[in-house]
């Protein structure tokens, strides 16, 4: 991979640091007028998801990092591992629970979603941001109660859990943000 | 369609030509020379961390000055008195929110003055343009000590490099003392400055630029460099200005050591300005201010490129 001087440093580009693929997350020049050049760097740690400051002498370099973000499928889980495939090409990608972590809740078979590959395995699975998803179980709806700002807890059928409007019911689908985990409607 | 429009509003701009205006009004009524040196020069600086821009004139390599400093002293040597000069300086690898390559630079010189005269008058000039916030003075060395709990004078390398790398998250092992006081200020000490007008005063001598140096009352061998901050951000530099020529040219041999020791390109020394202080540069103290930085204080502006009418250059506008 090619070097990356501290004055190429943007957010969004994928460094290797103490031996872990990072990304920058914001650079800051920071000078004395007579003094020496510095670029203040926020970094994320792409493995463990840290988000530190290191401080750099300007004109420092580091090597970049091969990682890339792949649209996939979701396949399916056979309880070890989540299977992916790029549609294109159909090459299947297998991620264990510590890479798709809290992302699991949120895969439907067939859904399209963002695989993050370092040195061609998967790093970290992202779900869409919006997700349709239905309801497997939750207390029985109240008729007419569609006024009232109540919820209650609904599994749907990832086994997300999720609160919900009272007024909804079991095989009913609903639209979920993944960033918050709250219900935005009914799909 | 291409970007064309300016980056400042109309209605900062106005205000960046009142205090342009009111900056020569300052001095008019002070009896101080306005002097618009040349941009070009055959020479740029020896500084380890200034890089000129280079350009050429009929073939003929010339440096776009990063500040108006030696032509300014070859006029004060030439017997002008005391003068100022308004004008654009430039420094290439300099872009962030609070830097740009190309800037403004208001820089005066006084005759037979000393530092401490001259951070009232840079205190006065602030006021006048509209800065209305408590001012104090403090010691490089006992505000440096009280944040960090080290003496920057006297303490030892090793000690100093060990706080660097701390508070970087990097390895500052093998930097050198000035490089890891200048770190250990801008990012330790700076955002803990009072807010307001703050002059920093007695830098430590490896700090010294062209500043003479001195003994505290404590011994410490100190320069009489001060520095303005306000509200923690750097906006003057000024200088109890070295007049001895043999001490000038040591420290440009030396600055050349030290930028072929960092792989930087050599950069010849000015002997003009050598010439100039052999003949007799009066006594006197100067000091620069970014333009653009008091702008974007007095206006709270967050980005220098929102202070100037165009300022496309680079990432943070576009």
């Amino acid at each position: 991979m090619a070097n990356y001087s501290t004055n190429e440093f943007r957010s969004g580009l994928k460094v290797m640091m103490d031996g872990d693929p990072c990304s920058i997350v914001e650079n800051e020049f920071v000078k004395p007028g007579k003094g020496q050049a510095f670029s203040r760097v926020r970094m994320r740690n792409l493995k463990t998801g840290r988000v530190w400051d290191r401080t750099f002498k300007s004109g420092e370099s580091l090597e970049g990092a091969d990682v890339m973000d792949r649209d996939m499928q979701y396949l399916y889980t056979d309880g070890e591992y989540w299977h992916f495939m790029e549609p294109d090409t159909f090459e299947q990608h297998q991620a264990d629970a510590k890479v798709v972590s809290d992302t699991a809740k949120w895969l439907r078979e067939q859904d399209t979603v963002v695989v993050t590959l370092y040195n061609g395995a998967p790093l970290s699975v992202a779900a869409p941001n919006h997700v349709e998803l239905e309801i497997v179980d939750t207390d029985p709806g109240l008729k007419g109660d569609t006024a009232q700002g109540g919820t209650k807890p609904a599994t749907l059928s990832t086994g997300a859990v999720v609160k919900v409007p009272l007024f909804l019911n079991i095989g009913e689908t609903i639209k979920v943000d993944t960033r918050t985990g709250e219900y935005l409607s009914r799909a | 369609m291409a970007h064309w429009q300016p980056t400042a509003t109309l209605e900062t701009l106005h205000h960046r030509a009142k205090t342009l205006a009111q900056i020569r009004q300052f001095f008019e009524v002070r009896d101080v020379l306005e002097v618009d040196v040349p941009v070009l020069s055959k020479t740029g600086v020896t500084d380890l961390h200034i890089d000129c821009l280079q350009t050429q004139v009929g073939g003929v390599i010339q440096y776009l000055q990063s500040s108006p400093e030696y032509f300014m002293k070859r006029l004060l040597a030439s017997g002008s008195g005391s003068i100022y000069s308004l004008g654009k300086a430039f420094r290439d690898g300099e872009l962030g929110r609070r830097h740009y390559p190309e800037f403004t630079m208001l820089e005066w010189y006084r005759t037979s003055w000393d530092e401490c005269q001259l951070i009232e008058e840079v205190t006065l000039l602030l006021r006048e343009l509209g800065l209305d916030c408590d001012t104090e003075t403090l010691m490089y060395g006992d505000i440096f000590e009280q944040i960090t709990g080290l003496n920057p004078y006297t303490v030892p390398l090793a000690q100093l490099q060990q706080k660097a790398s701390s508070i970087a998250d990097g390895d500052f092992s093998n930097e050198s003392r000035s490089t890891c006081l200048d770190l250990i200020f801008s990012l330790s000490v700076e955002p803990q400055l009072p807010d307001g007008l703050v002059f920093i005063r007695n830098y430590p001598a490896c700090q010294a630029a062209l500043a003479r140096l001195d003994k505290d009352e404590t011994g410490n061998t100190i320069a009489r460099r001060f520095e303005a901050f306000l509200n923690g951000v750097e906006l003057a530099n000024g200088y109890y200005e070295l007049i001895d020529p043999v001490e000038q040219k040591s420290r440009f041999v030396a600055d050349l050591a030290l930028r072929q020791a960092e792989g930087k390109p050599a950069m010849s020394v000015d002997t003009q300005l050598l010439a100039a202080m052999d003949s007799g540069l009066p006594r006197c103290a100067g000091v620069a201010l970014g333009v653009d930085r008091l702008l974007m204080q007095l206006l709270d502006i967050g980005d220098i490129s929102h202070v100037m009418p165009f300022g496309h250059v680079g990432n943070s506008c576009e």
